[in-house]
């Protein structure tokens, strides 16, 4: 048994595609957990940053800064009362947030966070990516239908017909994308996520700059598609306050609903993911091809650690910059331990082992963290799009343009 | 490497699949047909796998459960099923019915029969890693003119339906 757990730590490959059954179990321990907790970070931000784009403080009451949020409210929607309606369809209003659920937290099997950190490596990884993540639109028509009320069955009406048309888009774009995959010597492509990356890493180039502008415009095209795939702002049309009360899971409560929001988020990460590893270099550091040598080598090994380092700066400063009244003691207190946490964190991260293993999933992180935080700023940014106006940037803007970008790639590919 | 195309799989993903079909003619209601027809789709897809064509498998789920089926849905929310809800399901023609049957079952048993002439001695060397690439070079080398054809049939279908649902173009 012990033999069976060991025999992985030599091999220089995924525990999917090393068959061991031990290790895939623990990566997907791993990335569930590091998901769920990712999805409460982000839960927190979203509202923080929101609250400052408007000026205004967002949660400051629960915890130092409001920290202790999220927790505060998974456990209300945990201990809330779970409702379902007398007219709806019992067993199709309970199975559409699991749907949602498996098929955003299925996807990340084939996400590469580093050369061999992925849990596996599919000859399909982007294929069943796109696939299994456009099963969460099913998931959202049957809560709209089996709510059997108005408000969620035009806003899973407006779902379905949003995600099919923004598809499209968005597979041409990734198209051109593998298309790119496939300019080495042998002239095969691949499909596979780690492939990609490395594909990514022999020509030397991110594909969001390779034949510029084709790269970026593809890339554009797919983070506009992305936003409008997940059901966020300003396409979010499904559950527009506004209009429809809350749209799809406008009869959902309680712990329902926490899954929706919770496979919501966790489909954000993952396509974000899918753009970090076609367009901008997956799990490598900036400039592994300029800034070569051992120097650089060290320099960059040392950001993980720097990271939390700032982090807990951050923390501190708030920590002196707290009322100096009594009722304000045990925050300080508490903010105070998060900060000493936070610099252990990145102190632990300067070890040289623990440098050299997190690196690749560090980097990879540090992306998916801009393309989240580009998510709130689309929110706090950008009015919502009327219905038509949504179909018409969809059907007439984004895929003539994917169309003419994989033609032009493909051209270019056979000339250059 | 265990491999995982096992007997036990293959009989619970026909299993799924059978139980899947039975339930798309028997609900009553039309949105758990189309569930119950995707699932269908979905545990195919798995036999798809088994037969290590991961290719197909992905292309499965990404077209039939994840586009086509999405349209029956919603085509299926727009229109008032009230009326179809009170309607006889089946036609009672037993004995068309039977002779159906029949003939599909007397298809099977001869298959069955002749399977040792039609089918390989050995099992085939499946090219997992290199599916993909082994379809493409397939559909853009030796069937390249049959591949275009279908394509073109189906550019023809598609401005057929604008021609048909616009008045004006």
């Amino acid at each position: 048994m012990l033999d069976y757990i060991t025999s992985y730590l030599g091999m220089n490959t995924t525990p999917g595609q090393a068959g061991n059954v031990f290790w895939v179990l623990v990566y997907i321990l791993v990335v569930f957990g590091g998901v769920s907790v990712a999805v409460m970070a982000m839960n927190w931000l979203e509202r923080k940053a929101l609250a400052h784009f408007q000026i205004r403080l967002g949660p400051m009451r629960v915890g130092p800064h409001g920290l202790l949020q999220p927790i505060a409210d998974a456990v209300k929607l945990l201990t809330k009362e779970d409702i379902i309606p007398a007219e709806a369809d019992k067993f199709v209003f309970w199975i559409a947030p699991l749907i949602i659920l498996c098929a955003s937290f299925t996807v990340y099997i084939v996400i590469p966070f580093g050369p061999t950190h992925a849990i596996t490596d599919l000859n399909i990884g982007i294929l069943f990516m796109l696939g299994v993540s456009s099963l969460s639109v099913l998931g959202v028509v049957m809560a709209g239908w089996a709510s059997n009320s108005h408000y969620p069955l035009i806003g899973s009406l407006r779902s379905s017909a949003q995600m099919i048309s923004y598809e499209i888009a968005m597979g041409m774009a990734v198209v051109s994308a593998v298309l790119m995959t496939s300019l080495n010597k042998s002239g095969t492509g691949t499909l596979s996520m780690i492939g990609i990356v490395q594909a990514q890493q022999q020509q030397q180039i991110w594909f969001l700059f390779k034949f510029f502008p084709l790269g970026l415009i593809a890339f554009v095209i797919f983070a506009i598609a992305m936003v409008a795939e997940t059901n966020r702002a300003p396409f979010d049309l499904p559950e527009a306050e506004s209009e429809l009360t809350a749209g799809f899971h406008t009869e959902y409560s309680g712990l329902r609903w926490s899954l929706f929001m919770l496979g919501e988020y966790a489909a954000m990460i993952a396509v974000s993911s899918i753009a970090v590893t076609l367009w901008v270099g997956g799990w490598m550091r900036p400039f592994p091809n300029t800034l070569t040598g051992d120097t650089w080598d060290l320099v960059f090994s040392l950001f993980p650690g720097l990271t939390f380092l700032g982090l807990a700066l951050i923390a501190f400063i708030g920590v002196v910059r707290m009322p100096k009244h009594p009722y304000f003691r045990i925050q300080t207190i508490g903010l105070a331990g998060f900060a000493a946490v936070l610099a252990l964190i990145g102190l632990l991260l300067f070890a040289p082992p623990v440098r050299d293993r997190i690196q690749d999933i560090f980097w990879f992180i540090a992306k998916v963290a801009v393309f989240m935080y580009m998510y709130i700023w689309y929110r706090a940014t950008f009015p919502r799009y009327r219905f038509d106006q949504l179909m018409k940037v969809g059907w007439k803007v984004l895929l003539p343009i994917a169309i003419g970008v994989l033609i032009l790639t493909a051209i270019a590919g056979v000339l250059f | 490497m265990a491999p995982v195309a096992t007997t036990f799989f293959f009989y619970l993903l026909a299993g799924l699949t059978l139980v899947s079909g039975i339930l798309v003619i028997t609900q009553k209601n039309a949105v758990h047909s189309a569930l119950a027809l995707i699932f269908g789709l979905l545990s195919q897809a798995g036999l798809y796998l088994m037969l290590y064509a991961p290719f197909v498998a992905g292309v499965q789920i990404i077209l039939y459960a994840g586009g086509i089926m999405v349209l029956f849905l919603f085509v299926i929310m727009l229109v008032n099923l009230e009326r179809s809800q009170k309607e006889d399901q089946f036609n009672q023609q037993w004995l068309v019915g039977l002779l159906a049957a029949v003939a599909l079952g007397g298809l099977f048993v001869a298959v069955y029969m002749k399977g040792k002439d039609l089918f390989p001695e050995q099992i085939a060397q499946p090219a997992e890693n290199s599916n993909t690439q082994q379809i493409a070079v397939m559909l853009y080398g030796q069937y390249m003119f049959a591949f275009e054809i279908a394509s073109l049939l189906l550019l023809v279908a598609i401005i057929g339906a604008v021609v048909m649902a616009k008045k004006r173009i």
